[in-house]
């Protein structure tokens, strides 16, 4: 820092201690807009964060429509989910990089362990490739192999949780776990790994817990095990936990990954090939109708940050915003209350930049003690929505993100609000102190 | 020092136009001390504004030290200000949560001096105007003739080339007026050039020449400049006040 700067923040220090109630009513001013601001910016930026970064831009959610002509409108959008048939054709065609079909479930898990009740546990039902796909941290061994759907293996890759909870953890690789009455081999137990939103399902929840068991689909068929999430049917579909692999129905969510613009334009080709195919076949009715989303444009076609959340963002702002320029309103009376120094200072030689950069240093202090009370008042806000009962509260934590954001926003805030009494300020005449004589 | 030829102020409002100064011409030579007179209205503190670059003059010639000020920026004419001239304003106009010490160091603050040195100018001014016991005190710890004593180590401190004072004594009661005064004229005697405006013609009397200003024009400028004692015999090297 410069000595003019080191000045002229001993003279605003000076100045914020000469009228202690007018300076606490600043810092309660921005600090209340901050606090209540960031709470609600909080939870924004953690319910639309990318759940996945660095990896999320290769992501993408093929959709088509295999319902009959009936209620058809063009441009509908097509289905959310896919059927069965279509799910395992478009795996096995292999035209993405990676792939992978899935579904939700519940199963209940059996423990050795003495004192361990059986318990329900989440599954999720996919293929081999989920795990390469999405960057699934391993603590322990590896997800199974291609090999393993196909023989419909009876393998598990369980949670950290899990793997606490039912063997007292370490390394259980190898272990059997019993599912549903039936034995599991144990091949792999993640890591640290808590994605969200809960982007590959968000048809159990958008912000819900990633599950402790993972299985290879093809096993879950073959064993009938519940599935979890919404199944929709047309025509003659039966639905129910269990649909048949024939049934009109979709059920399962399908996931690629295309590393290239190239292969997301040949994918999408792809896609409307394999539904003209379709209804050549007689299988689909509609015309081709496909979707091929990035991961967060999913996220955003699925509206997965709730409207109230938004709207109390923007009403959170605006209540900043008047909290800014009562700011003003504080920092434009005490500034050219103190016209007469200021008038002295620039008749001694100080110039209006001088006279500024003073009074915006002074603003700076005041965003700064704002900065720091408004930091524990969204500390204390994020802890008011962790008490609420909706699914994403518990996510409601600050971030090193948002914490520099909340320095950022009060610092940006306070200079704002500073710069017009500031700069009214400095136009105060140097004459002034002459001619008021 | 300073050469003002034909300026002219106007101060124009909607409606009215007022004529502070209108062709006012004046000459101060280095080590001069005027006086400068007239009735309130007439336009002296309108000269002692465009003299101390506090205000900018509409027509006219302004030479300070030989550089003509006309077309500087606030900056330039900021710079200006600081470097060469020194202000005693009749309030005072200390600032009241600085002490003595600091009240002194202000100008110097604008000069991008270190700390030493702007400490070793202010004690140096303080001494000269024999408060070097009161450092710390507060302007509303002194009296009214103390309290003009630190503005003029104020405007001291920084070794400025004119000395503009308005009404010095005119917050003071006779006695701390006479020993302001009497501070005035050693300042002078040691070689500052001052222009003080005053409405006391016992005050203007002292000076060595006078300027009366009515209706914004010198009206009379006596043709005799009158010396203080020793002041003849001065020479340069006398001038014992700190330069910038």
């Amino acid at each position: 820092m410069s000595s003019q700067n080191a000045y002229y923040l001993q003279l605003a220090l000076r100045a914020l201690q000469r009228n202690p109630v007018l300076t606490t009513l600043m810092v309660l001013a921005l600090a209340v807009g901050i606090g209540t601001c960031m709470t609600t910016l909080t939870v924004l930026h953690v319910l639309s964060g990318d759940p996945l970064p660095g990896r999320s831009s290769d992501l993408y959610y093929p959709q088509i429509d295999p319902r009959d002509a009936l209620s058809y409108r063009p441009g509908e959008e097509p289905m959310g989910q896919v059927t069965w048939t279509d799910g395992m054709n478009l795996l096995e065609a292999h035209r993405a990089d990676r792939q992978a079909l899935m579904t939700g479930g519940s199963v209940a898990v059996q423990s050795t362990r003495n004192g361990v009740d059986p318990f329900f546990e989440d599954a999720l039902y996919t293929t081999a490739e989920f795990f390469p796909m999405f960057g699934v941290p391993f603590r322990y061994g590896h997800a199974w192999g291609a090999a393993d759907d196909s023989s419909r293996a009876r393998v598990a890759v369980i949670s950290d949780a899990l793997n606490r909870r039912v063997f007292g953890g370490g390394d259980s690789v190898g272990k059997v776990l019993r599912l549903n009455g039936a034995a599991f081999r144990v091949v792999g137990v993640l890591g640290d790994w808590h994605p969200s939103p809960h982007f590959y399902d968000m048809y159990v929840g958008s912000y819900a817990e990633p599950e402790g068991v993972y299985l290879p689909l093809s096993t879950s068929q073959d064993i009938k095990m519940d599935h979890n999430g919404p199944v929709d049917c047309w025509g003659n579909g039966g639905g129910g936990p269990r649909p048949a692999h024939t049934a009109p129905c979709v059920w399962l969510q399908f996931w690629v990954q295309l590393d290239s613009p190239a292969q997301v334009a040949a994918y999408r080709q792809f896609l409307v090939n394999y539904s003209a195919q379709q209804k050549s076949l007689g299988r689909f009715q509609r015309p081709p109708n496909v979707r091929l989303r990035s991961l967060m444009q999913w996220l955003s076609y699925n509206q997965v940050v709730p409207d109230d959340v938004r709207m109390q963002a923007w009403l959170a702002l605006g209540f900043l915003l008047v909290c800014l320029v009562n700011t003003v309103g504080l920092l434009l009376a005490k500034f050219l209350r103190r016209s007469g120094e200021i008038g002295v200072r620039r008749a001694l030689g100080a110039s209006r930049r001088a006279i500024f950069m003073q009074l915006l240093i002074e603003s700076g202090l005041v965003g700064l003690a704002g900065g720091v009370l408004g930091l524990l008042l969204t500390l204390l806000g994020l802890w008011a929505v962790r008490q609420q009962p909706s699914d994403y509260a518990k996510l409601a934590h600050l971030d090193p993100t948002m914490l520099l954001a909340t320095f950022g926003l009060a610092l940006a805030g306070s200079l704002l609000a500073g710069a017009l009494p500031a700069w009214r300020a400095c136009l105060i005449p140097p004459a002034l102190q002459l001619k008021a004589q | 020092m300073l050469e003002m030829r034909e300026v002219s102020k106007v101060y124009r409002t909607e409606t009215v136009e007022t004529h502070a100064l209108r062709g006012f011409s004046l000459k101060v030579d280095e080590g001069e001390f005027v006086a400068v007179t007239g009735p309130s209205g007439s336009g002296k503190t309108t000269f002692l504004t465009i003299a101390g670059l506090l205000e900018d003059f509409t027509r006219g010639e302004y030479l300070l030290d030989h550089v003509n000020v006309h077309g500087m920026n606030d900056n330039q004419r900021s710079r200006l200000r600081n470097e060469k001239i020194g202000f005693v304003f009749q309030a005072f106009n200390l600032i009241p949560d600085l002490n003595v010490l600091d009240n002194v160091e202000v100008p110097l603050h604008y000069r991008h001096m270190s700390g030493g040195e702007r400490r070793k100018r202010a004690l140096a001014a303080l001494e000269r105007v024999g408060l070097s016991a009161r450092l710390k005190h507060y302007p509303a710890e002194l009296s009214g003739g103390q309290q003009q004593r630190v503005a003029i180590a104020r405007a001291l401190a920084g070794g400025p080339r004119l000395l503009l004072a308005d009404e010095p004594t005119g917050n003071l009661d006779t006695a701390m007026a006479r020993g302001v005064m009497e501070l005035i004229e050693e300042i002078h005697r040691e070689g500052a050039t001052i222009i003080m405006v005053t409405h006391d013609p016992e005050l203007a009397a002292r000076a060595q020449r006078n300027v009366h200003i009515v209706d914004g024009m010198a009206t009379g400028v006596s043709e005799e400049p009158r010396f203080h004692p020793g002041l003849r015999e001065r020479t340069a090297g006398d001038v014992s006040l700190p330069r910038s």
